[in-house]
């Protein structure tokens, strides 16, 4: 017999709690632990859905403001380069300004400085010119220079012509001031009585005179009445003396020029070596 | 030479025996309600899970989409029975490659047990499904005189599931017993092999026909499509 009936019951009850176990710890907790997974994975698609939604908004919303900046910018470019360049000009006329008042201004100092130079220049050459004629004087003729001067001094009061001592005269005699005579340098007494009894003699004996040394007189002697001068000038010396020294300072000036271009060209070539 | 394993009876009290049937059912019974126990204690919902927890998965879907595939629209009310069904008699087939295995379903009881399970289930799943009135009226389709045909093929394919299974496997078990007294090396093994394939089709046309018969009674429209296969 090939059916056993205890075994067909024994499989009968066997299969019955197979199946009821597997339902128990397979099936429904596998199927379950799926269901979980496809709704994570879902609500997970959703979620990125969402997102992705919600990043193309702001993509949108970005897009458009980069629009607005780009268009903004270009405005705003626009407007500094407007207002850079009207800036540019209005600095450009300042600096001009400022350039031509500090060129003018230099050219001042240097036409003052010039000037300095030149008086005391003068000055040193009247200082030099004085010493060695009055060396020369006294090393040739035996006479200083003071007499020299006093005696051309009086000589050219004395070739005064009439109306002009005339004039002279009635100035001195409406000014109610003492007669002043400079002199580059303190002359001696016996230099000053000459040209004072010469003075008085025009002027007449009565005339107050006074004697004031002052190095700054170029002529030598002065004599100012009202207005008139008399004297003894070496102004046309030093006028032609300072022509010559020109002169040479333009040569010297011009030859370093020269010499400084050439070298200039010197250089020049030498760079081209380098 | 034993033609069933209900031959090979370990202990015996009167009526009540221990004979290798049982013993090897308890075994692949152990072994798969273990494994499932095992596997399924440490369950993850994640996208990343173990091996063990994904051939299961892999497993338990097969034979839903198997399910759905025939027709039986939800799947996860039959699955605990077909699905047993199913790795009982796989397990039972694959066992055999172990030397010294007698597969549970190589014994009639057995087979008839199953069969008769089948039996049972496709009535109570139809009347389940359509109510006992139109259940049984089924019966009567297409004219009242095919009611002892219905009935009679009920039974039939019941005998058939049953014998077909048990011939099988039974069939498999001698041909390898009588091969390892004439040719004990080689050819037992691709015999062997061959039986394994044999045993895994069966267990699947088992299931299969399972499958058929209760979709055929759950739905008027699928008996009849049931019925021309």
């Amino acid at each position: 017999m090939l059916i056993d009936w205890f075994t067909v019951i024994a499989q009968l009850i066997n299969f019955l709690v197979l199946v009821w176990l597997l339902k128990r710890f397979l099936y429904h907790p596998i199927l379950d632990a799926i269901d979980a997974r496809e709704k994570r994975i879902a609500d997970e698609l959703a979620d990125a859905y969402e997102k992705r939604a919600e990043a193309e908004k702001q993509r949108e919303a970005f897009q458009q403001k980069n629009a607005d900046f780009i268009a903004h910018r270009a405005t705003s470019m626009a407007n500094v380069t407007a207002e850079a360049k009207a800036e540019k000009i209005r600095l450009l006329d300042l600096v001009r300004q400022e350039s031509d008042a500090l060129r003018s201004k230099l050219s001042l100092a240097l036409k003052s400085e010039q000037l300095t130079l030149q008086d005391s220049l003068t000055q040193k050459t009247q200082e030099e010119v004085f010493l060695i004629v009055r060396k020369a004087l006294k090393d040739l003729a035996e006479t200083s220079l003071e007499s020299s001067m006093a005696r051309v001094f009086i000589a050219r009061l004395a070739a005064l012509k009439d109306e002009d001592k005339v004039s002279l005269t009635s100035t001195f005699e409406s000014a109610s001031q003492p007669l002043i005579v400079h002199t580059a340098f303190d002359f001696p007494e016996a230099e000053r009585s000459l040209i004072k009894a010469a003075l008085q003699d025009m002027l007449g004996a009565s005339a107050d005179i006074d004697f004031a040394s002052d190095p700054n007189v170029i002529s030598g002697i002065e004599v100012n009445v009202g207005g008139q001068k008399i004297a003894w000038s070496i102004a046309d010396y030093l006028a032609i003396l300072t022509k010559h020294v020109n002169q040479v300072m333009q040569l010297h000036d011009e030859s370093r020029d020269k010499d400084q271009a050439i070298d200039g060209e010197g250089q020049g070539g030498h760079e081209i070596h380098v | 030479m034993n033609l069933s394993p209900d031959q090979l009876i370990y202990w015996q009290m009167g009526f009540i025996k221990l004979n290798a049937t049982i013993v090897f059912t308890w075994l692949v019974m152990l072994v798969l309600v273990l494994s499932s126990i095992l596997i399924t204690r440490k369950l993850s919902t994640h996208l990343q899970r173990s091996r063990w927890q994904n051939l299961l998965e892999v497993v338990v879907i097969t034979i839903n989409q198997q399910i759905e595939e025939v027709g039986l629209n939800q799947p996860h009310k039959y699955l605990g029975f077909l699905g047993s069904l199913f790795l009982f008699i796989a397990l039972s087939a694959l066992g055999t490659i172990i030397p010294g295995f007698e597969p549970p379903t190589g014994s009639l009881s057995t087979t008839a047990v199953l069969a008769l399970c089948v039996l049972v289930a496709v009535p109570m799943f139809g009347i389940q499904d359509q109510g006992l009135a139109r259940y049984l009226s089924t019966y009567t389709k297409p004219t009242i005189i095919m009611l002892p045909f219905n009935i009679i093929s009920e039974i039939s394919r019941t005998l058939a599931l049953a014998v077909r299974l048990f011939g099988n496997m039974m069939s498999g078990a001698m041909i390898i017993a009588i091969l390892l007294t004439i040719t004990p090396f080689l050819f037992p093994i691709v015999m062997t092999l061959l039986g394994l394939l044999t045993g895994i089709v069966q267990a699947y046309i088992f299931f299969v026909l399972a499958t058929v018969y209760i979709a055929a009674a759950t739905s008027t429209q699928k008996t009849s499509a049931a019925s021309v296969n």
